[in-house]
């Protein structure tokens, strides 16, 4: 009986919840608009509007320090903490500016998720890291919280694996199941957006491959950004690719209009390695 | 060629010297302490430490300076921790960083070195005096507490910054607030660096002297304190009193209460060093 009404509590929970409004099908899910990033005084990001699709994979592309990063981050408000950081424009999810004075950034972060460059699991166990995130929103149910950390889990295709030691420590896995695990925690919370920062840089082929699969199974649900430098991996998963440069958008098109036929000469220096 | 011998020989000289000065201190303090347990060991049974002061060296015992030293740990462990933790967490975690900030930083560094007699005469003015605690256990407690508070700050204020960004970079990209953070990730993964550096700054408390004496601490306490607001004496004061009594005897209690002291010390380091390294395998693996 507890538990019926705390899942009900928990649904009623998530109606109420003011910033993603489900009924309002959207063609698209991220809307920036005249976007400017100033840390002090540089301009990282030089004034862009970019529009993302729903249950899409989108790649950022770019040299190092093009922005891209910052661009991302953007959309769960992760640059809030840099000191001198300033944003001008609009960004908006579903239709509602996330940097309005209202917007509740825990919850803005819920509905957001974000996989990082280096797995980063807290120094926990893996049923602890993966349970977090709900643990956070004060959710206590046990079986709730077991149920849950089964499904996202498995999920990741890291259930058969891990589901004998789940009070191991998550600091004993490999680097690609550290990966997979950081990603299972993000699924948890169920976030409808998932920025992903150079997932893979940090990883072998192998776990590489893994998570590329991954990403592919996660689009139907989720959509997808991720920040990636490696051109293969762009091509291979994503549906859009957008070229960044000196903190601009250079070219922004599906990948397959980016990677056979660019608009632009620069875009297509940079795909053929000829510098970046 | 020759260069090269050069340097050879440079280097096996720097070792020696090296050498040297590890052995220095080492034997320095061997040698005090082997003459402290010369003097002292036999002093020590159960007696020496649940004997009341007395004025027959034979007969007299630790007992209300342990008392009194335990229950000064205790209270200043007690008042120090939640403002040095809260202060470091304040200034690591929430504190912008600014002119400001540094200032306060700048000033909490100095003030680890301020001299404790300085502290006591603040504790006598403050807490004796003003709040009228009288020079009772409390009015120690909280000038200890103070005097150790720079340490407890930075100490703690490094153990937090040890954790590595990317923890809190996933926690709040799951959605936590700033205090679910700090509780629920960096204060349990720099909870082993926290506690070496409250246990370093209060083996540093208990054997403070200097402060307590100007609080007006007694080096004669008939009967063992039994509430914060008693009179009270401590270890250190206890081996400086019987330091300068003229008797031999007492000569070798205050060589017995050294080994006791020196004891309690030692074993809060190797608690300190203990949770350290158990801390850093667990960041580490």
């Amino acid at each position: 009986m507890a538990e019926k009404i705390k899942q009900l509590m928990l649904m009623v929970k998530k109606e109420k919840e003011p910033l993603i409004d489900k009924s309002i099908k959207r063609q698209h899910k991220l809307q920036a608009t005249g976007i400017k990033v100033f840390y002090n005084n540089f301009e990282a990001i030089k004034g862009i509007d970019m529009n993302i699709k729903a249950n899409k994979v989108t790649a950022f592309i770019g040299p190092s320090g093009c922005g891209k990063s910052t661009f991302l981050r953007l959309f769960n408000r992760m640059n809030d903490y840099i000191d001198g950081f300033r944003v001008e424009g609009e960004i908006s999810i579903d239709g509602k500016d996330i940097y309005r004075k209202k917007v509740n950034v825990e919850q803005l972060r819920k509905q957001v998720g974000m996989v990082f460059q280096k797995p980063n699991p807290f120094p926990k166990s893996i049923f602890e890291n993966v349970a977090y995130g709900l643990k956070i929103q004060g959710i206590k149910d046990k079986k709730f919280l077991q149920e849950k950390v089964e499904e996202s889990l498995k999920q990741v295709s890291l259930w058969e694996e891990v589901k004998d030691d789940l009070n191991k420590s998550a600091l004993a896995l490999s680097g690609g199941q550290q990966q997979r695990l950081c990603i299972a925690r993000t699924l948890a919370v169920e976030p409808s957006i998932i920025l992903m920062d150079e997932p893979t840089s940090a990883l072998d082929p192998i776990s590489t491959a893994k998570i590329e699969e991954l990403i592919f199974e996660l689009k139907s649900k989720y959509t997808i950004v991720i920040v990636t430098h490696n051109m293969q991996q762009a091509a291979r998963i994503s549906d859009r690719t957008a070229f960044f440069y000196m903190g601009e958008l250079v070219e922004y098109d599906s990948t397959k209009k980016i990677f056979t036929n660019p608009e632009k000469k620069q875009t297509e220096n940079y795909i053929t390695g000829r510098f970046g | 060629m020759n260069n090269i011998k050069k340097n050879r020989l440079k280097d096996k000289l720097f070792k020696v010297w090296g050498i040297a000065c590890t052995l220095l201190g080492l034997v320095l303090l061997s040698v005090f302490i082997g003459s402290i347990l010369i003097d002292g060991l036999q002093r020590i049974d159960w007696d020496f430490i649940t004997n009341l002061p007395s004025r027959s060296a034979e007969r007299a015992g630790i007992y209300t300076a342990l008392t009194g030293s335990v229950w000064i740990l205790v209270l200043t462990t007690i008042i120090a921790l939640p403002l040095g933790i809260g202060a470091a967490i304040y200034l690591e975690e929430y504190a912008k960083k600014g002119k400001l900030s540094s200032i306060l930083e700048v000033n909490i560094s100095n003030l680890a070195g301020v001299p404790s007699i300085i502290y006591g005469l603040l504790g006598l003015e403050v807490f004796v005096r003003i709040l009228e605690m009288g020079a009772s256990i409390l009015a120690g407690s909280f000038t200890l507490a103070l005097l150790i508070l720079p340490i407890v700050i930075v100490s703690t204020r490094e153990a937090i910054k040890a954790v590595p960004k990317s923890i809190r970079d996933a926690s709040y990209a799951l959605g936590a607030s700033k205090w679910q953070t700090v509780s629920m990730q960096l204060l349990p993964a720099s909870f082993g660096g926290i506690l070496t550096g409250i246990i370093l700054a209060l083996s540093r408390a208990v054997g403070e002297t200097a402060p307590l004496i100007v609080i007006g601490a007694l080096a004669y306490v008939p009967f063992a304190p039994s509430s914060p607001m008693d009179e009270f004496s401590v270890l250190p004061i206890q081996i400086f009193n019987w330091i300068s009594r003229p008797q031999k005897g007492f000569e070798v209690n205050a060589a017995a209460a050294i080994i006791i002291l020196l004891l309690i010390t030692f074993i809060m380091n190797a608690i300190a060093v203990y949770f350290r390294n158990k801390w850093q395998k667990k960041l580490n693996n």
